[in-house]
């Protein structure tokens, strides 16, 4: 590893990590839009990294698995239920079957690290304005033909770039760039999950808090203790279909439905991004069996954001989500009773901001990332006095 | 280790273009202008089956010079030729940089033997070939399987993808989007494939096509569904396929069970290689081969496993064209 990015990271002021941080400016899983550049690339570079000082630093035993006979293992991280022999590893690329002992290879091995808003996220009813200490691993369990992140997320760890970043100082780097929030995310933290809990048992205790952005393909275990551990969670629902879970996505509806059934039982804070992909998803039937779906088995305070598709990945073939589908999406959602519906992606556009459902007024005014004005009073609207779901303080 | 060259001349090119011609023209079959009169026979690929016991020695140890020999009669019998360098001469041309792709995951128990990929490098050499790279996965794959890892220097080098890595832009064949290691791209003029007969915990067997997951970043993704369409997907990747010229398979050692880590009490001393140019065909009749075999044992046919390796089928198909699996059209020699 060059010496100079273990000196980045080391750097204590935020002009010296703003200098240093990470990949182009990623953005998340949904398909958020590739802003300006926070920074200059950290980890720009060819895709084979030089050699890490010691790659044994990066590898814990995995928390989520059960031994098979003959050295075969079974995942139990995430419901794809890799079968795995050894020396092999299972579909996310990050997890490794040695000797019969499963291994995760990606302990503290950020790969990007980067301070994004939370509305960036997308947030929009957590801590609007914070800037959120945002770390990736490589890897993720699952393909989406759309991927923005393909370069990190459907690559194994010794593929790209990497740093030692351990829970303790990804605590001192979060305070000392006064980050109020640390987010997991870009790639798909489930299959960094040991990282995750280590991090934000660290973080909490530093009074930093923890959000996770991902595509909610996991076991209930795992999640269960994932929950226990993080502030909020944001669930990339990629499609209210099976079969774009299978041919686009290759993974499965029905289980992230579980997923966000069971953050509900948690009283995790939860936000959903549905990414609007041209001919694929954007049916009036998908938008409102979602819509229903998410009022009956959630409620209808669960932010819902419609996010505007690039091309990129495998999909470049497709055009971006035009603005009519988006608003047809949003009033699909709004006809079936969803309080907080938005678009994404679409800077200035007057559903990125917040209205109370009950006088309609604005209480939080966004343009893009940046907020223009709050105008809530312990939670609720200060017009109205209707309480406003959501993290705020 | 190294040989003279000689000239090359324009008529020796044209001869070794030909032979070459005809060599690909039997990876896609589907490719001939159609002609006037009663339609041709459709070509046939040639799959040689070549065993011998004697390739083990008293105490069942390895004979490098009868595994030599038998790789000799394979090739002979492969091209039709009455010397194995006459042989090797149809495969590649002298000046190319030829990969050796071995299969090392299961280690040092089930893995290509180096006594065979030394035995095809002295003949490579002996065509006029002075740059062979032989390369495999990882590294560490190729140590665990006995092989020393040489990355400079001219001659016989040897290294995994982890040395020179994989291109940055996707390559892209139906449901496959691959970066390809760049040892395959840049390096390699001309690839020998050079699987391990074996059974696949999942995808069913793993022979010539299953072995180019190899060549490319993520094979963890291509796992579904039996490995089916994706191993055909990743053979059809441009990159990949245009540069295969051969497959050679390690039988020395099969394997019917438990794959594709190394199991010792299912591996059975088949004593033999499969040669052909046509993959698909290689694949078909090394499944048949471990099939009978698991009957032999009393052991449940792959289907009923849910691991039929029914991307063979795929592989053969309209879309694919990597060759056949059709038995009329495999000409199976036991030699």
């Amino acid at each position: 590893m060059a010496r100079g990015r273990d000196d980045l990271l080391n750097t204590v002021d935020r002009r010296a990590f703003l200098k240093a941080a990470s990949l182009p400016c990623l953005a998340a899983c949904s398909g958020a839009l590739v802003g300006a550049p926070l920074a200059a690339p950290l980890f720009a570079g060819p895709l084979v990294a030089p050699a890490v000082e010691n790659d044994a630093q990066f590898i814990r035993e995995a928390k989520f698995y059960e031994k098979l006979p003959y050295k075969k293992i079974k995942c139990k991280l995430c419901p794809r239920e890799c079968v795995i022999d050894d020396q092999e590893r299972g579909y996310c690329g990050v997890r490794e079957n040695r000797g019969g002992t499963y291994y995760t290879l990606v302990h503290s091995r950020v790969v990007t690290a980067h301070i994004d808003p939370i509305e960036k996220k997308p947030f929009f009813h957590f801590l609007p304005g914070a800037e959120a200490f945002s770390v990736a691993t490589a890897g993720c369990n699952v393909n989406c033909k759309m991927c923005q992140n393909w370069d990190i997320s459907q690559v194994r760890p010794e593929q790209v770039r990497s740093t030692y970043v351990p829970p303790d100082r990804l605590t001192a780097l979060a305070r000392q760039n006064n980050c109020p929030v640390i987010a997991y995310t870009y790639s798909e933290p489930v299959i960094f999950l040991e990282y995750v809990l280590d991090c934000a048992q660290a973080v909490r205790a530093a009074g930093v808090r923890s959000v996770v952005v991902s595509g909610g393909y996991i076991q209930t275990d795992p999640l269960n203790q994932l929950c226990a551990r993080v502030d909020a969670i944001k669930i990339d629902l990629k499609a209210y279909s099976e079969k774009f879970y299978k041919e686009v996505v290759n993974g499965e509806l029905k289980p992230v439905l579980e997923a966000l059934v069971t953050l509900r039982k948690n009283g995790t804070w939860n936000e959903i991004v549905y990414l609007v992909v041209p001919t694929l998803n954007d049916g009036d039937s998908e938008f409102r069996g979602l819509a229903r779906w998410i009022k009956s088995e959630l409620g209808p305070d669960v932010p819902l954001h419609f996010s505007r598709f690039h091309p990129e990945y495998l999909l470049k073939n497709l055009p971006p989500t035009p603005l009519e589908t988006l608003e047809r999406a949003k009033a699909i959602a709004d006809a079936e009773g969803l309080h907080y519906v938005y678009i994404g992606n679409v800077p200035g556009h007057p559903a990125e901001s917040t209205y109370c459902p009950h006088c309609r007024r604005k209480v939080v005014e966004r343009t893009g990332y940046t907020i223009a004005g709050i105008h809530l009073h312990h939670g609720k609207c200060q017009y109205c006095q209707t309480p406003i779901p959501g993290v705020w303080t | 280790m190294s040989i003279e060259l000689p000239a090359s001349t324009r008529r020796s090119f044209l001869k070794q273009g030909f032979s070459l011609g005809s060599a690909l023209w039997a990876l896609n079959p589907g490719g001939a202008a159609a002609s006037p009169g009663p339609a041709p026979e459709p070509e046939r690929s040639r799959v040689v089956i070549a065993r011998d016991a004697k390739i083990r020695t008293a105490n069942s140890s390895l004979d490098s010079a009868q595994l030599a020999k038998l790789l000799d009669r394979a090739l002979e019998a492969s091209f039709d030729c009455s010397s194995p360098v006459e042989a090797w001469k149809k495969v590649v041309r002298p000046g190319e940089v030829v990969g050796l792709k071995v299969n090392c995951l299961g280690g040092h128990g089930n893995a290509t033997h180096p006594e065979l990929v030394e035995a095809i490098s002295e003949r490579l050499q002996q065509a006029g070939i002075t740059e062979i790279v032989i390369w495999e996965r990882l590294n560490s794959d190729l140590e665990r399987a006995r092989y020393k890892i040489v990355e400079r220097g001219s001659g016989v080098r040897c290294f995994g993808n982890d040395t020179l890595g994989f291109e940055d832009d996707l390559s892209t064949f139906g449901q496959a989007g691959s970066r390809v290691c760049r040892t395959l791209t840049q390096v390699c003029d001309a690839v020998i494939n050079l699987p391990v007969l074996k059974d696949h915990g999942i995808a069913g067997v793993t022979l010539a096509l299953k072995s180019m997951f190899g060549a490319i970043h993520n094979p963890n993704k291509y796992h579904s569904n039996a490995c089916d369409p994706y191993v055909a997907d990743v053979f059809a990747l441009p990159p990949i396929r245009r540069k295969l010229r051969l497959h050679i398979c390690d039988g020395i050692n099969a394997q019917y069970e438990g794959g594709p880590s190394y199991m010792p009490q299912w591996m059975w001393p088949f004593n033999g290689l499969l040669v052909a140019r046509d993959p698909v065909a290689l694949d078909y009749v090394g499944w048949k081969i471990i099939e009978k075999k698991r009957a032999d044992a009393g052991m449940k046919p792959l289907k009923e496993l849910k691991r039929h390796p029914t991307y063979i089928l795929t592989a053969a198909d309209a879309e694919h064209r990597l060759g056949t699996c059709d038995p009329k059209r495999i000409e199976q020699v036991e030699i």
